[in-house]
């Protein structure tokens, strides 16, 4: 990050409760020195960010306008077909030039000064650099192979697109770790991707607690009664919890029954029998992966969520806004050979993902009801045991284990 | 520039402002069970983001291709879904209305739908524009076709009720 230019940052007055991981300190979601410690060592520290897709910018001069945390960064094709990543921020005087979501471009030109940028984040051309007139003009020796973009390491994998601001992020795969890897390759090795389109949106809560949702399997047999009611995630199905060796990542896995009732469904208030759908083509789903899943969603630390459930596909990036929000921005995909019918089914699954998704909805509308909790107890102290104590992988669903895994890493990272 | 109504009696423009002032007091007055009603049995539904539409990507934020999918979205708003309580307001002004050649009307409007939810002020949801097929079913007109293009960048949360 360069030059440290500030003595010290803020202190964080708080002591993580002496149980560890079973317990979490609300504070952590809206104490303004948590967020900004988090902004500098999780989404500027050695890890790997999810910065979009290879066919977003597919040629040379395309590029997408993208976060790591709040920090706003470009990712783009270079003219030599390398995808580049750098700080949308002039060196100059700091201003954001790039301001379209996506597009083409042959130079960046700052608006206020008219600096010039090569694809590379290379700097070409500084205006008046010799003065009007004999007037002015930037130093004799003025370099400006030195004052380019700030650029970001860049590592892609499959045609999935990550980044980060620090040189000492291992190598993506070892990052990962081999369970990661394998199944980040059983949703995208040997595919081409295709764009299906992007759904946005503003959640007020903090970052994390969408990180814990999709960490906590148990939630989803209880809370989403449209995946229960049809069948599509239950407590009795199939399932898994795996984490990489540091706990930062992991998968949730699971199997989709029947709808019907059973010891279980008598346990949920809230099961439908009687309900159907009046268009069953939107629960019309063909095997496509490898294993018996049928849901796998994937947790990769620090910013991305890989959600595979039946045959939607997406990319859920988060960008923090301050402790109090985050924008989720779900990147829908397909396969190039992909038929029209395969496409159109992607499509109608989408209903049940994103802002106004039949499953999703219910998530951020407790996330929102999560943080008005949280924020207004900073002192409190929330509870982390169902499935025990253990941070490990587990065969079943009713365990919050990788959320203790999760904040086990967080804690070291934050020293906290 | 297209002669003014192309075509369309003031009889005509009369019923289709109807159709779409009772489309927002279905919504806004708590009779979501009746908004199929409004649509014709084969009608396509879809919420679109505005980047989506213009770069021709065909992904929706909600995608119906049948009334009876518009039933299930409302089986899922009264009965599955959780979601705080909230009171929407649609607001349609700037109506266009058009004659196809084969049967019933192009319409077009721009619509800006606020949000009322406990504890808040109301907020601006969504703003944007619809781009709908009306055609007569009966003595009356219902959507075959229903276009909501969003401008807003960022989804407010959950979006529960249609637009």
């Amino acid at each position: 990050m360069g030059e440290q230019i500030w003595a010290d940052r803020p202190a964080i007055d708080l002591h993580w409760p002496a149980e560890g991981t079973t317990r979490v300190p609300y504070a952590i979601y809206s104490d303004p020195a948590v967020y900004t410690r988090e902004q500098e060592r999780i989404f500027a520290g050695p890890y790997w960010s999810y910065v979009g897709l290879a066919c977003e910018a597919p040629e040379p001069g395309d590029f997408v306008r993208t976060f790591i945390g709040d920090r706003p960064v470009v990712l783009c094709r270079d003219r030599h077909g390398e995808l580049r990543c750098y700080v949308n921020r002039c060196a100059h005087r700091g201003v954001q030039f790039c301001r379209q979501d996506s597009g083409h471009v042959t130079e960046w030109v700052c608006p206020y000064h008219q600096w010039v940028y090569d694809l590379d984040g290379t700097l070409v051309a500084v205006p008046f650099r010799r003065g009007v007139k004999g007037n002015g003009g930037m130093l004799k020796d003025f370099d400006l192979g030195v004052h380019g973009l700030q650029r970001l390491q860049v590592a892609e994998r499959h045609g999935v697109v990550f980044a980060s601001f620090s040189p000492e992020t291992p190598p993506l795969e070892d990052y990962l770790g081999p369970t990661m890897v394998a199944y980040f390759d059983r949703v995208f090795a040997g595919r081409t991707l295709t764009l299906l389109g992007y759904q946005r949106q503003r959640v007020p809560g903090n970052w994390k607690l969408m990180f814990e949702n999709i960490k906590d399997p148990y939630h989803a047999s209880l809370l989403h009664v449209f995946l229960v009611t049809f069948g599509l995630f239950r407590a009795d199905q199939p399932s898994s919890v795996k984490m990489d060796a540091t706990g930062r990542h992991a998968v949730l896995c699971s199997q989709r029954g029947e709808q019907k009732t059973s010891d279980l469904t008598a346990e949920l208030r809230s099961f439908h029998e009687d309900l159907r759908l009046h268009d069953p083509r939107l629960l019309d789903p063909v095997k496509e992966f490898e294993g018996p899943e049928t849901v796998v969603m994937q947790t990769l630390w620090p910013n991305l969520i890989v959600q595979q459930q039946s045959n939607t596909l997406a990319m859920r990036q988060l960008v923090t806004r301050g402790p109090d929000a985050f924008d989720l921005h779900w990147t829908f995909f397909g396969y190039a050979d992909d038929d029209e019918a395969m496409q159109l089914r992607r499509l109608r699954q989408a209903n049940l993902m994103g802002p106004a998704g039949y499953v999703s909805i219910d998530d951020g509308e407790v996330m929102a009801l999560g943080q008005n909790g949280v924020a207004a107890y900073p002192e409190a102290i929330g509870l982390l045991e169902m499935g025990g104590t253990g941070e490990g992988d587990e065969n079943h669903m009713v365990t919050e284990a990788a959320i203790r895994a999760f904040y086990r890493y967080y804690r070291e990272v934050m020293e906290l | 520039m297209s002669a003014v109504g192309a075509g369309v009696s003031p009889t005509e423009r009369l019923a289709v402002e109807d159709l779409y002032a009772r489309y927002a007091e279905v919504l806004d007055e708590g009779e979501i069970e009746r908004w199929p009603e409004l649509f014709i049995e084969d009608a396509e539904y879809l919420i679109v983001a505005r980047e989506n539409h213009q770069r021709g990507l065909p992904l929706a934020l909600v995608r119906c291709e049948s009334r009876a999918a518009l039933v299930d979205r409302v089986q899922a708003i009264t009965r599955l879904s959780f979601y705080a309580p909230r009171v929407l307001r649609h607001v349609v002004s700037g109506l266009r209305v058009r004659r196809r050649t084969d049967r019933g009307f192009d319409a077009q409007a721009n619509y800006a739908v606020f949000q009322t939810l406990a504890d808040e002020e109301t907020t601006v949801f969504s703003v944007g524009r619809y781009l709908d097929v009306i055609v007569a079913e009966g003595d009356t007109l219902a959507f075959a076709r229903k276009v909501c293009v969003y401008d807003n960048p960022l989804v407010t949360n959950s979006l529960v009720y249609p637009l």
